[in-house]
C-alpha cells in the first residue's frame, strides 16, 4: 500500500490568493469518490500545472473549480474566491463561470462564425454597442495571437481554421468575457507542435493579467510554462511546489517516481 | 448433411426469402403506381368529391390533408419540443425519468384507434367541438407527439458534449446555451424528423374517422375568412381526408368508380410518402453540410 | 551528467525562457470582481427558470393526456360490467354478440379471437422473412445491398395503412376467392395484410439486435472453424435472441392494433371463425364500424367501449413483455 500522504504543500501569503480550496471531495453517482480532500492555493497571475496519471483526479479538481461538474457528481468542500466561499448552493454559477473561464481538451467553437464566437456570450449578455463589440473582438484576438491570422476573415465559419487557430479562438472566446481565473483542461492534448508552441507563447503573454490553472500530461509543457505544479495521485494531492523544485527536487517518492518515468 | 452443405442451404434459403419480400414490395409499389398514376389527372385534383357518380375528384380531400398537417405540426412540434429538451438535457437518471419514458412509449404503442376514440371521447361530445378539424388535429397530436418527441431527442442528443460545455463555461444558462447552440446544430436532425413524422401524419386515418369525421362539408375556396362556416381555414367545419376517403370509398362503395377513386388516391398518398422521406433525407443532408460547411 | 542533471538542466532552461513580453489589455482585461452579483440571482438565473418551466410543461402535458387515455377508456370501458352489470366471464368468454338485445348478449369471445389468430399468424409468417432480410442486411450483402434493402423497409413502413386495406380488397381477396371459394374474406386476408405491414417494424428491430452483436464473437467463431451459418445459429442468433423477441412484440403490438386495413379484409360479420377464409370480426374492426351506430351511454356504446379498453390493456401487456424480456437479457 503507498502512502498517499501529501509530501509537501505550497501556501502563500493571503493576499496573494487569487483561488483556494480546502478539503475538496468528489463523488461521481453518489459512489466513486474521484477526489479526496484536495486543498490547494493559488497565487495570482502565475499559471499552475496540474500533473498526474490518467484517473488521477486532475481533470475532476479542475472541473469542480467553475462548477462545471455540478449536474455529474457531488462535490464537497471549500472553494474561495475574492473572500467568498462559492461552492455553496446560494452562488451565481452563471456570474461564477463568467470570472472562472474555461478552455476544453478539444477545440470546441461554436459552429458560426469567427466573430460570433467570441461575440455570442456578450451578446446573450445584453451586449448590443457594435463598436464596442468589435473592439473585444480584436482584443480577444489579439490577446489569443490570432487576430493577424484571422483579422481578414471575421466573419467566415470558425470550423474553417486549423485545430491550433481554432484552439486559440476558444482562448480568445473564453477572454472576451473578462475572466480573472482562466481554467484549462490539456488544452494543446489535441495539437501539433507548432500549435502548441503557439499556445503556449500565448499563455505565457497571458499571465501578467490573469491567474491560469492548466491541466496537462506533458510534462515539458509543464516546466516550459508553469510556475507552480500539483502532482495528483489517485485522487490525492501529494505535492504541491514551485515548477523548478517539483521538477528537479521533488520531496516525495511518488512525485519522483513518476516526473522521473514521465520525463523524456 | 454436413455443415458445408447446411451452410449452403442456409444461404440460399436466405436469398429466397429475401428475394420474395422484394418482389411482394416491387409488386405492391408497381400496382400502386401502375393502375393509380393514370387516373391522377388535374380534373382528379381540382375536382369536387361525387358522393354517388363516377368521375369524382379529391380537390378537398387533398386540402384537408394538407391543412391538417399544418395544423398537427403546428400544434404538437413545441410540446415534443420541450419533451424533447427535457429528456435529453434536463432528466436526471433516475425512476422518475423512467416512467416518464414508460408512459411516452405506452403513448406511442397505443392503437391509433384508441387515440381517435379518446379524441372523440374528449373532444367531439365533451368539449362539443363535434367532428371538426380541430378535433382531427388534436388526436393527430397525441399520435404524433411521442415519435416526434423521440426524434427531436435522438437529434438534440447528437450534438457533442463539448457544444454545450463552451456554452456553460462562458456563463450561459443551460436554457440559452441548449436554445443558442445546442438546438441550432441539431436541427437537420429536428427537420428530418418533422417531416417523416409528418408522412405518418398524411396517411392516417384510424385517429381520424371519429375526431374529424368520415364526410365533408361544402367549401368556398374563395373565401379565407377562418371564421366563416364554408372558409376551408374554418377549424369547426368537418373534413376528409385522403386516407379516411379511401377507406370510405371502399366500405361504403356508393359511388361505382371506387377502385379507380381508390387506386389513385393511393397512388397520390404514396407519391406524397415517398416525396417526404426523400426530401427529410435531402434536407437533413443539406442543412447538415451547410451548418459543418469549410467556409 | 547523470539524469537527473539533465533534467535539473533543461527545467532551468525551460523557466528561464518563460520571460516574454506583456499584452496591454483595456477592454477584455479584468476588472475587479463584483462580489455581490454571484450570490444573486442573474438574468441567466430567470431565463433558466422559466426554460426549464417550459420543458417540465411540456412533459407535464404528455403524462396528463397518457393517464387521460387510460382513465377515460378505462372508465366508459367498466360501465359495461359496472353500470350494465354484464358478467366480466361473460363478456370475455361468449360468443354472442348483440348488445342491443341486452346484456346477455355481450360476449367478445368472436373480436378476441379473430384478434390474436390474426395477430400471432401474422407474426409467425413475417418473423422468418424479417430475421431472413435482417442476416441478408447484416451478415451477406454488400453495404449497396444493406442500403437498398434499408430503403425497402422504410417505404413499407411509409405507405398508409389504409392503403394496404385498399390493396387486401383488390388483389388478396379475389385471390383467396378464386383459391377458396367463399367470399375471401376472413383471417387469411388480414394475416395477409398484416403480414406486410409487421415485416419493416420487425426486420428494422430485428437488423438493430444483430448490428449490436460484437464482431469478435463471429471473429472467434470463425477462427475455431465453424462455417458462416454455424456462426449465424450458434452464436449470432442466440446472442441476438432477447431483442429479437422485443422485434417480434413489436410487430405483433402493431397488428393487434391495427384498425382500418384490417377492417377492410376481415368481413365484419361477428362469427366464430371455423377456418381461415370464413368472415369475421377483430376488436378493432368492430370499434371502426360500430362505434358510429350506437348513442353515447347505452349498452351496445359501453359494450364497444369496453373493447377499447381490451386493446388498451393488451398494449400495456406487449409494453410490459418488452421491458420484461429487456430486463432479463440485462442478467
Amino acid at each position: 500500500m503507498q502512502d498517499l500522504k501529501p509530501s509537501y504543500i505550497k501556501t502563500f501569503a493571503k493576499d496573494d490568493l487569487e483561488l483556494s480550496t480546502k478539503d475538496l471531495r468528489v463523488l461521481y453517482g453518489g459512489k466513486v469518490q474521484k477526489l479526496f480532500d484536495a486543498s490547494l492555493q493559488f497565487k495570482e497571475h502565475t499559471i499552475t500545472a496540474l500533473i498526474g496519471a490518467s484517473g488521477s483526479g486532475k481533470s475532476t479538481f479542475l472541473r469542480s473549480l467553475n462548477r462545471m461538474n455540478d449536474r455529474v457528481a457531488k462535490i464537497n468542500g471549500e472553494i474561495w474566491f475574492h473572500g467568498l466561499d462559492v461552492n455553496q448552493p446560494n452562488i451565481n454559477v452563471y456570474e461564477l463561470r463568467k470570472n472562472i473561464g474555461m478552455v476544453f481538451q478539444r477545440p470546441n467553437p461554436f459552429p458560426k462564425s469567427i466573430r460570433e464566437n467570441i461575440v455570442y456570450a456578450l451578446k446573450a449578455d445584453g451586449q448590443n454597442d457594435k463598436n464596442e463589440l468589435d473592439r473585444i473582438v480584436e482584443e480577444s484576438l489579439r490577446a489569443a495571437a490570432l487576430w493577424d491570422e484571422v483579422k481578414d476573415k471575421l466573419d467566415k465559419s470558425a470550423l474553417a481554421l486549423s485545430g491550433g487557430q481554432q484552439q486559440r479562438l476558444c482562448i480568445a472566446r473564453a477572454l472576451a468575457v473578462k475572466p480573472e481565473v482562466l481554467l484549462l483542461d490539456e488544452p494543446a492534448s489535441a495539437l501539433d507542435p507548432v500549435s502548441t508552441s503557439k499556445l503556449e507563447d500565448t499563455l505565457k503573454q497571458l499571465r501578467s493579467r490573469y491567474t491560469m490553472i492548466m491541466v496537462t500530461h506533458n510534462m515539458q509543457q509543464a516546466s516550459r510554462i508553469s510556475d507552480y505544479t500539483a502532482f495528483f495521485h489517485l485522487g490525492h494531492v501529494i505535492e504541491y511546489n514551485s515548477t523548478a523544485e517539483i521538477f528537479t527536487n521533488p520531496k516525495g517518492k511518488i512525485t519522483e517516481d513518476y516526473i522521473q518515468g514521465s520525463f523524456g | 448433411m454436413d455443415a458445408k452443405k447446411r451452410d449452403k442451404l442456409a444461404t440460399i434459403i436466405i436469398y429466397i426469402l429475401v428475394g420474395i419480400v422484394v418482389l411482394i414490395l416491387a409488386g405492391i409499389v408497381g400496382n400502386i403506381l401502375i393502375s393509380g398514376i393514370p387516373h391522377l389527372s388535374w380534373h382528379f385534383l381540382t375536382s369536387e368529391a361525387s358522393s354517388y357518380q363516377a368521375g369524382g375528384g379529391v380537390r378537398d380531400q387533398l386540402f384537408n390533408s394538407l391543412y391538417l398537417l399544418i395544423l398537427t405540426t403546428i400544434i404538437s412540434l413545441p410540446i415534443a419540443l420541450g419533451a424533447a429538451i427535457y429528456l435529453a438535457e434536463y432528466a436526471k437518471d433516475n425512476w422518475i425519468t423512467n416512467l416518464i419514458r414508460t408512459t411516452i412509449q405506452i403513448l406511442s404503442s397505443l392503437p391509433s384507434i384508441v387515440v381517435g376514440l379518446f379524441g372523440y371521447l374528449l373532444f367531439v361530445v365533451q368539449f362539443g367541438l363535434g367532428f371538426s378539424i380541430i378535433s382531427g388535429a388534436l388526436a393527430l397530436t397525441f399520435f404524433n407527439l411521442p415519435i416526434l418527441t423521440s426524434n427531436i431527442e435522438e437529434a438534440i442528443k447528437g450534438v457533442p458534449q463539448e457544444q454545450r460545455e463552451a456554452g456553460l463555461a462562458l456563463g450561459l444558462s443551460n436554457w440559452k446555451t441548449i436554445r443558442g447552440i445546442v438546438l441550432p446544430a441539431a436541427l437537420p436532425g429536428i427537420l428530418t424528423g418533422i417531416i417523416l413524422s409528418a408522412g405518418r401524419i398524411f396517411g392516417e386515418a384510424a385517429a381520424l374517422i371519429y375526431t374529424a369525421g368520415q364526410s365533408g362539408s361544402t367549401i368556398n375556396y374563395a373565401d379565407w375568412n377562418p371564421l366563416s362556416p364554408t372558409s376551408p381555414l374554418n377549424v369547426m367545419r368537418p373534413a376528409e381526408t385522403l386516407a379516411v376517403h379511401i377507406w370510405k370509398v371502399n366500405t361504403e362503395g356508393i359511388i361505382p368508380d371506387a377502385t379507380i377513386v381508390s387506386a389513385a388516391t393511393s397512388a397520390l398518398l404514396v407519391i406524397v410518402v415517398i416525396v417526404f422521406n426523400l426530401g427529410a433525407r435531402y434536407l437533413g443532408n443539406k442543412l447538415y453540410r451547410k451548418l459543418t460547411a469549410a467556409k | 551528467m547523470d539524469n537527473k542533471d539533465k533534467l535539473k538542466e533543461v527545467v532551468n532552461q525551460a523557466i528561464a525562457d518563460q520571460q516574454v513580453p506583456h499584452v496591454k489589455l483595456k477592454k477584455i482585461g479584468p476588472s475587479s470582481v463584483n462580489i455581490d452579483k454571484l450570490t444573486k440571482p442573474s438574468k441567466e438565473t430567470h431565463q433558466e427558470y422559466w426554460g426549464k418551466g417550459l420543458t417540465y410543461l411540456a412533459i407535464g402535458l404528455i403524462i396528463i393526456l397518457v393517464v387521460s387515455i387510460i382513465g377515460f377508456v378505462g372508465y366508459h370501458g367498466l360501465a359495461t360490467f359496472t353500470n350494465d352489470h354484464v358478467n366480466i366471464f361473460h363478456f370475455l368468454t361468449s360468443t354472442d354478440w348483440d348488445p342491443g338485445e341486452g346484456k346477455n348478449h355481450v360476449g367478445a369471445a368472436v373480436m378476441i379471437v379473430t384478434s390474436f389468430a390474426v395477430t400471432l399468424l401474422a407474426a409467425l409468417v413475417a418473423t422468418p422473412f424479417a430475421i431472413a432480410i435482417a442476416l441478408y442486411m447484416t451478415e451477406y450483402s454488400s453495404k449497396k445491398g444493406a442500403n437498398f434493402l434499408q430503403s425497402v423497409t422504410e417505404l413499407l413502413v411509409g405507405i398508409p395503412s389504409v392503403v394496404y386495406g385498399f390493396l387486401g380488397l383488390t388483389l388478396i381477396i379475389p385471390a383467396i376467392r378464386t383459391l377458396f371459394g367463399g367470399t375471401g374474406f376472413g383471417i387469411l386476408a388480414a394475416t395477409l395484410v398484416l403480414f406486410v405491414m409487421v415485416l419493416p417494424t420487425i426486420t428494422s428491430l430485428t437488423v438493430d439486435s444483430l448490428k449490436a452483436v460484437p464482431n469478435h464473437f463471429r471473429k472467434a467463431s470463425m477462427a475455431l472453424g465453424a462455417t458462416h451459418w454455424q456462426t449465424i445459429y450458434h452464436v449470432v442468433l442466440r446472442v441476438a435472441t432477447p431483442r429479437i423477441l422485443t422485434a417480434v412484440i413489436f410487430g405483433m403490438a402493431r397488428a393487434f392494433g391495427e384498425a382500418l386495413a384490417v377492417q377492410m379484409v376481415i368481413g365484419n360479420a361477428v362469427l366464430m371463425p371455423y377456418n381461415l377464409v370464413s368472415p369475421s370480426a377483430t376488436l378493432t374492426s368492430q370499434l371502426t364500424s360500430q362505434m358510429g351506430n350506437t348513442v353515447m351511454g347505452t349498452l351496445p356504446n359501453n359494450a364497444l367501449w369496453s373493447l377499447a379498453l381490451l386493446l388498451l390493456i393488451m398494449s400495456l401487456v406487449f409494453n410490459f413483455l418488452v421491458k420484461l424480456i429487456g430486463k432479463k437479457g440485462q442478467k
